[in-house]
């Protein structure tokens, strides 16, 4: 398995960036957890490279999306997988990209209902023009300016790369 | 009104999304399959700390029961709470119809409360079916058990239980025992089985307790339960529907315990790896001996647990479907 270039140089910045600031503030036993499906895949490759004890979580936010009552539900949800206790612990929330924010604020919300950590910290592979919330990642691979049309994307869960689409 | 030729098209959209959950008929083995799958998500919820989430925020559910009912009421109701819904119970019998009003002043007064679910247990086959047919259209329907035609989200929850010990159903021989005649559960069960490509139904059952027409529904008939049993994955016991009896179909209890009473020793004809079911609530003594209610090839608790998550998924995918839009990625 290898990832293009680009998306794994992405990687290798965020792993260095994450490693830093778990550092500076003296964090030893993170949790990570990946947001279903891209966030996911950037979070193992981070859970592999940093070599946390703990296991992975997987977080799906198709339960507390804000746009249920205008699309329904998402028939290829899958169950969330958060096999430890949350409270008081200093959590990594990776998702692909950050974009509107919207997801991020579900997340947060999906987490607080699991317990109470002591701290979230936001990790992105990417983050892109179009925030509509006030939400920014502590750490992101790279910022792209793009147009309302276009759309990034992580194509995985083998051989992650970056994609640009016109929608 | 036949409601079972009815039923299939009015519960599905243009888009063969789900609209409301009457029947089994007539769906689809990839929308009982999106059904299990969704249910499977929703099962997570219960391990939260906070055991909800906020998809149904806003909606009101009226629990409609025209007929005695504490399992499915309480899961229903457990399961709409559970997505944030809010649940009003009426308990028919004994409210506005005892003074004379009709089931459609009863609903339009509903629909007045600005209500967006109904969930309907009548003792008249096709009730939920004609309920659907005359409220509003951003009213959405689901079928908790009609007379004798169908109970649909008992027969998904039974389906989930089996997949998540059996993981396919191709490979599957299942024994559906006891009263069927009077049964809507075993009814759905079986077109539900069907749907998803069980390798072999059967129905083990004295003559007088099974409809005429049974083998048309696919299904072999047995009338001695070892026989009936014999190598099966799944036994699902049936309750003996005493309230629906109007004439004798038994000669007594005890004599029916005798014949068809699942014990240990009965069970040994079964495969090993065997599991129990039952709908509930069980006759202990009736259906069968409390050793093997309480044994450990019994999943008749799990079953009550798993029809929490399949109810959610029912209620949140056909209230997720009330505008009618494509999915957005």
């Amino acid at each position: 398995m290898s990832n293009d270039t680009e998306t794994q140089q992405l990687l290798d910045k965020i792993t260095l960036d994450l490693k830093q600031l778990l550092k500076e503030k003296s964090i030893s036993d993170p949790l990570m957890i990946g947001i279903h499906t891209g966030g996911a895949w950037v979070a193992k490759e981070l859970h592999t490279m940093l070599a946390i004890k703990e296991p992975l979580g997987l977080l799906d936010i198709s339960f507390y999306r804000d746009d249920f009552s205008r699309i329904g539900i998402n028939p290829q949800v899958k169950p969330s997988k958060l096999p430890f206790n949350l409270d008081n612990r200093h959590i990594v929330l990776v998702d692909d990209v950050l974009h509107t924010g919207r997801t991020i604020r579900a997340a947060m919300n999906e987490l607080f209902d699991y317990g109470r950590p002591a701290a979230v910290y936001l990790v992105t592979l990417v983050e892109r023009s179009g925030r509509e919330l006030p939400i920014e990642a502590n750490i992101t691979g790279k910022h792209v300016e793009l147009a309302a049309n276009e759309h990034i994307k992580l194509n995985g869960p083998d051989n992650l790369s970056l994609i640009i689409q016109k929608v | 009104m036949d409601p079972k030729k009815a039923s299939g098209k009015l519960q599905t959209d243009s888009n063969g999304r789900l609209r409301h959950f009457l029947t089994i008929e007539g769906l689809k083995s990839d929308l009982l399959t999106e059904i299990l799958d969704t249910a499977e998500s929703f099962s997570s919820v219960a391990e939260q700390a906070i055991k909800k989430v906020p998809l149904l925020r806003g909606v009101t559910v009226a629990n409609l029961f025209f007929e005695a009912s504490t399992r499915t009421r309480t899961t229903f109701e457990v399961a709409a709470k559970r997505l944030s819904a809010d649940v009003l119970n009426l308990n028919i019998n004994t409210s506005a119809t005892s003074k004379g009003e009709s089931l459609l002043d009863t609903l339009r007064n509903l629909e007045a409360m600005n209500c967006d679910m109904f969930v309907v247990r009548h003792n008249n086959s096709g009730a939920a079916h004609f309920i659907a047919q005359h409220v509003a259209p951003h009213l959405r329907i689901i079928n908790a058990g009609d007379g004798r035609h169908a109970h649909p989200t008992q027969a998904m929850l039974d389906m989930f239980t089996i997949r998540r010990h059996k993981k396919e159903f191709n490979n599957l021989r299942i024994a559906i025992v006891g009263d069927v005649m009077h049964s809507r559960v075993a009814r759905s069960q079986i077109h539900a089985l069907s749907t998803l490509g069980a390798a072999e139904i059967r129905v083990v059952a004295p003559k007088t307790l099974l409809p005429r027409d049974v083998q048309k529904l696919g299904v072999h008939v047995y009338h001695d339960l070892c026989e009936g049993i014999k190598d099966v994955d799944v036994i699902i016991m049936l309750r003996l529907q005493r309230e629906r009896m109007t004439s004798a179909f038994l000669p007594s209890e005890h004599e029916y315990f005798h014949l068809y009473g699942l014990t240990e020793e009965k069970l040994q004809f079964a495969k090993p790896d065997v599991m129990v079911m039952h709908p509930g609530p069980i006759n202990r003594g009736v259906e069968m001996d409390s050793k093997v209610a309480d044994g450990t090839h019994s999943v008749i608790l799990e079953q009550v647990t798993n029809g929490i998550a399949v109810r959610m998924a029912i209620m949140a995918m056909i209230m997720g479907n009330r505008h009618g839009q494509e999915h957005a990625s």
